[in-house]
Formats: C-alpha cells, sequence, structure tokens
C-alpha cells in the first residue's frame, strides 16, 4: 500500500517537473530566438528540412481529403436538391476545421517525429554537450532555428493544404459530379468570410505549429540519452502532438465562434 | 553520491591523468571541470575562477578561453564536413576572414594528419580518425588547457599510439594543460606527469606515475598490472560454492 501511494507521489512528481522543464525551456528558447537572426542560413536550411520536405505529404493529404469532403457532401446535399452548395460545405469545413488540424496532425507525424529523433541522436553522441564545452549555446544553434522554421512553416503548410484541398473538391464537384463553375465559386465567395473563416483558422494553425514544435524540440532535448529513451521521446512526440492539436482546435473553436 | 571529500590539483603545463575503473565517475568529473554538472557541495576553480559560481555568459566565455574537450565519442557534428568541423569553433568565435579560417584549419588538421581528410564526413571516418578531427577542433581556438575523456577506449593499437603521441606533443609543443581521464594503464602513465587514481568515490592514490608503481597499497597495484584477483576480488559476492552444488543435488534427490 504504502510503495503504491509513494508510486504515485513519484509520478505526480516526475510529471509537474517535466512540466516545469518544458516551461523552461520554452522560455529560453524564445530568449534564444534573436540569435537565429545573426545566422539566417540557420534557419533557411531548418525552413527546407522542417518546412519543404513536409510539402508533399501535405498536398497529396490535402487533395484527397478535399475530394473525399465534396463527394460526401454531394451525396448528402443531392437528397435535398442543395448540391450547389458543395462548395460551402467544402470550404467551410476545410477552412475552419480540417486544414489546420490535419496540418497539425501530419505535421507532428512527419517533422515533429524527425525532429525529436534529429535532436535526441544529437545528445546520445554527445553533440550538444560538445557544443556546449565548445561555448556554443545549443539552445541557439541547434534548438532556436527548429523551433522557429517550425512556427513559420505550419501556417504555410496549413495555407498550402486549404489551398490543394478546395482545388480537390473543385475538380470532384465541376469535373466527376457536373457541378456548375460558376455556382461553385460564387457560393464560396458570398458566405465564406475572410476574418471569421480564413483568419481563425490561420490563427488556429499558429497555435498548433508552436505546441507542437514545442512538444518536438523539447522531447528530444530532453529524451533520455539511449535508443530506447529515443524511442519513447519520438512517440510521445507523436502522441502529446497529435492529441494537443486535437484538444485545442476544440478550445480555440469554442472561443471562436461563441458557441 | 559519487564523489566524497576529494581534492585534487591540476597543475599549469602538465598533462594530469585520472584514472579508476569503469563507473567510478571519471567523465562526471570532467563535466564537473567544464561546468555541464553542478555539484551538490564543492567548489571547482579552473584558471582562478569558480566554475559553478559563473553566470552562463561567463561560464560560456571561460570555457571559450581556456577549455578544449575530446568526448570518448568524438562528437562530431554528424552534418558537417571534417573541415567544417575543425571551422565551426572558429566561425562561431572569432570574425576572421574565411581565407584566415581556412589556413587555420589546415594547419590544425595537419598537426593531427588528417588535412587530405578534409572533405570527408564523419560517418566516412574510422573511429581512431574521428577522435583525431575532434582533436583537432579541440585546440581549434588554441585553448589553455584540454579535458580528454577515455581517448584511448575502444582503439586499435596504431591509432593508440598516434593518439599517445598527439596528447604528448601538443601539451610540450603548445605548452597546454592537459587533463586525461583513463583506464588505459599503461598509455596514460607513459605520457602523464602526475597520476590520480579514484576509486568508490575517493582518490585512492595519487604521485608520479613512478610512485604510483610502487604503492603500497594492494589495490592500487592490482589496477596498475591489470591483475586478475586481488582486493577487488574475480568472483562476484555469492555463497560458498559448495553450498550452491550441493543445493542442486538435493533438489534432484527430491
Amino acid at each position: 500500500m504504502l510503495n503504491w501511494l509513494q508510486n504515485i507521489g513519484h509520478r505526480t512528481f516526475n510529471r509537474f517537473s517535466r512540466i516545469g522543464r518544458g516551461t523552461l525551456f520554452l522560455w529560453q528558447c524564445l530568449l534564444s530566438l534573436s540569435y537565429v537572426f545573426t545566422k539566417p542560413m540557420l534557419l533557411v536550411r531548418q525552413l527546407h528540412s522542417v518546412g519543404v520536405q513536409t510539402l508533399l505529404i501535405i498536398l497529396v493529404a490535402g487533395l484527397f481529403v478535399g475530394m473525399v469532403l465534396a463527394l460526401q457532401a454531394y451525396i448528402v446535399l443531392v437528397d435535398f436538391g442543395a448540391e450547389e452548395s458543395i462548395s460551402l460545405m467544402v470550404s467551410l469545413s476545410i477552412l475552419r476545421e480540417l486544414g489546420p488540424v490535419f496540418t497539425g496532425l501530419l505535421f507532428a507525424g512527419r517533422a515533429g517525429s524527425a525532429l525529436t529523433a534529429e535532436i535526441g541522436l544529437m545528445k546520445s553522441t554527445e553533440q550538444l554537450s560538445g557544443m556546449e564545452m565548445m561555448a556554443v549555446n545549443p539552445m541557439k544553434y541547434i534548438i532556436a532555428p527548429r523551433f522557429l522554421a517550425g512556427v513559420i512553416s505550419v501556417p504555410l503548410l496549413t495555407a498550402i493544404f486549404m489551398a490543394v484541398a478546395i482545388l480537390g473538391g473543385y475538380f470532384v464537384a465541376i469535373e466527376m459530379l457536373g457541378i456548375y463553375e460558376g455556382v461553385f465559386w460564387s457560393q464560396m465567395q458570398t458566405k465564406v468570410d475572410f476574418y471569421e473563416d480564413l483568419m481563425n483558422g490561420m490563427i488556429k494553425s499558429l497555435v498548433f505549429g508552436f505546441v507542437v514544435v514545442w512538444i518536438a524540440v523539447f522531447e528530444g532535448y530532453d529524451c533520455v540519452p539511449t535508443s530506447e529513451g529515443l524511442g519513447q521521446a519520438t512517440t510521445r512526440t507523436v502522441v502529446h502532438g497529435s492529441l494537443a492539436v486535437l484538444g485545442l482546435d476544440f478550445l480555440l473553436t469554442a472561443l471562436m465562434f461563441n458557441v | 553520491m559519487i564523489f566524497d571529500n576529494i581534492d585534487m590539483d591540476i597543475r599549469q603545463g602538465q598533462v594530469t591523468a585520472i584514472m579508476g575503473p569503469s563507473g567510478t565517475g571519471k567523465t562526471t568529473l570532467l563535466k564537473l571541470i567544464g561546468g555541464q554538472l553542478k555539484p551538490d557541495a564543492g567548489t571547482v576553480h579552473v584558471a582562478g575562477e569558480n566554475v559553478h559560481q559563473l553566470s552562463a555568459t561567463a561560464l560560456y566565455d571561460l570555457r571559450r578561453r581556456t577549455m578544449g574537450m575530446l568526448f570518448q565519442s568524438g562528437a562530431l557534428l554528424t552534418d558537417l564536413s571534417v573541415f567544417d568541423n575543425v571551422a565551426f569553433p572558429l566561425r562561431e568565435h572569432t570574425s576572421l576572414p574565411e581565407s584566415a579560417i581556412r589556413d587555420l584549419v589546415l594547419l590544425k588538421l595537419e598537426v593531427v594528419g588528417l588535412r587530405g581528410a578534409r572533405d570527408l564526413m564523419p560517418a566516412e571516418l574510422s573511429g581512431g580518425m574521428s577522435r583525431r578531427v575532434a582533436l583537432a577542433r579541440a585546440i581549434a581556438l588554441d585553448p589553455e588547457m584540454i579535458l580528454y575523456d577515455e581517448p584511448f577506449t575502444g582503439q586499435d593499437p596504431i591509432s593508440k599510439g598516434v593518439l599517445v603521441k598527439l596528447i604528448h606533443d601538443m601539451n610540450h609543443a603548445l605548452g597546454m594543460t592537459s587533463v586525461v581521464v583513463s583506464h588505459d594503464v599503461d598509455e596514460t602513465a607513459s605520457i602523464s606527469d602526475y597520476i590520480y587514481v579514484i576509486s568508490g568515490g575517493k582518490v585512492v592514490e595519487h604521485g608520479t606515475p613512478k610512485n604510483i608503481n610502487h604503492s603500497a597499497s594492494d589495490w592500487v597495484r592490482q589496477f596498475m598490472g591489470g591483475l586478475a584477483d586481488g582486493p577487488v576480488p574475480f568472483h562476484y559476492s555469492s555463497k560458498p560454492m559448495i553450498e550452491d552444488l550441493m543445493a542442486s543435488s538435493n533438489e534432484g534427490r527430491k
């Protein structure tokens, strides 16, 4: 019994000290961001590996999500004779929810896990310690550029996801289902609000990007430097990152749309 | 507790060795000197400064001015070539033009005999070569002191010989202070001016290599001579063998 209680106490303490370390880590990371502007090449390289290399999966996923959404919308709407509102259904669900959420999830899986693994491997091969002993702060040289690159990339990837998904929906609606092109666009134009729908989606993506990248770089930096610890850290990045995206999405939706 | 009441002096311009069995915290000691770990009690002074009371900026400044460290794994940055690895501290800490950096890097690589390998990536190097590149990188800023963490472990005899010679020559030619943490007795004793032997968190013996070899302590003699049995027993502690054997034959009878 006592052991059991001790165990619970120990675990709770560990959880909280991790949260504390994570917050401190974020603070140090934010303080180190100015360094990135003195070495823009570091940021450019990370934008490539974090952002550009995630592009393909975003493009493909966006295209299919848009296409499927158009098909499903048609099946429901055609019963009411409202199939011309297809574009509205596709664009609103993409802009408000699916764009930021899907991008957040895909980013956590593709780039987040890669970031954790990369930083964790640097830690276990003593590259981070080595840098410290060369009087180069790894927070500035390694963490800050990756963090900034992630925070910049996610909203951009989200915008691309949204555009491609709507194009996918357009292709299905016009070419396969025979909706009039003019109706498709004009519906969207009249009913979709720039601030209410698009901007709120982009704000969501900014929040998701921030949180997912924070989790990813922290898990890498804080991992136990063994192959097992590295594997666990990578898994945690994907699991915690995805759950954070979904949970925050609910919270942000409730706040933004005043439900 | 890892260390108990340890007191060491590392003299300028000498090679000081810290020896002891695996797991006695030799690497921890180097990390304490380098300020990467904080002790619960006690102080570490480097070049007159208390390492653990410095602000982060001052600590980085102290490291830049006075310390180089050679890690056991080499700790080369895997996404940079040999040349860029050696150039890394120069590019970070100096505003030298690229042509001057090139000359300096080639000079440092020449010292370790790897000028020709400058375009290779760390993954293409053998263990011995990557440690030599790491050595060139550690001396790039001409530190006053180099900390070597197990420089000979896992090296073939030729690489070992090369490293022994490099550590010795650099110490004498460049007037550096060297701290070598190792359990390779012969190699380390051959180049060190002073040796600390630590075990169980305490300094069990210290002195010149000659004194250490003639130590009064049985433990130190066993360690230096690599003897299989002595104060450190060959057998992991267990009940007497006769009891173990009888136990199994008793079980068989039941």
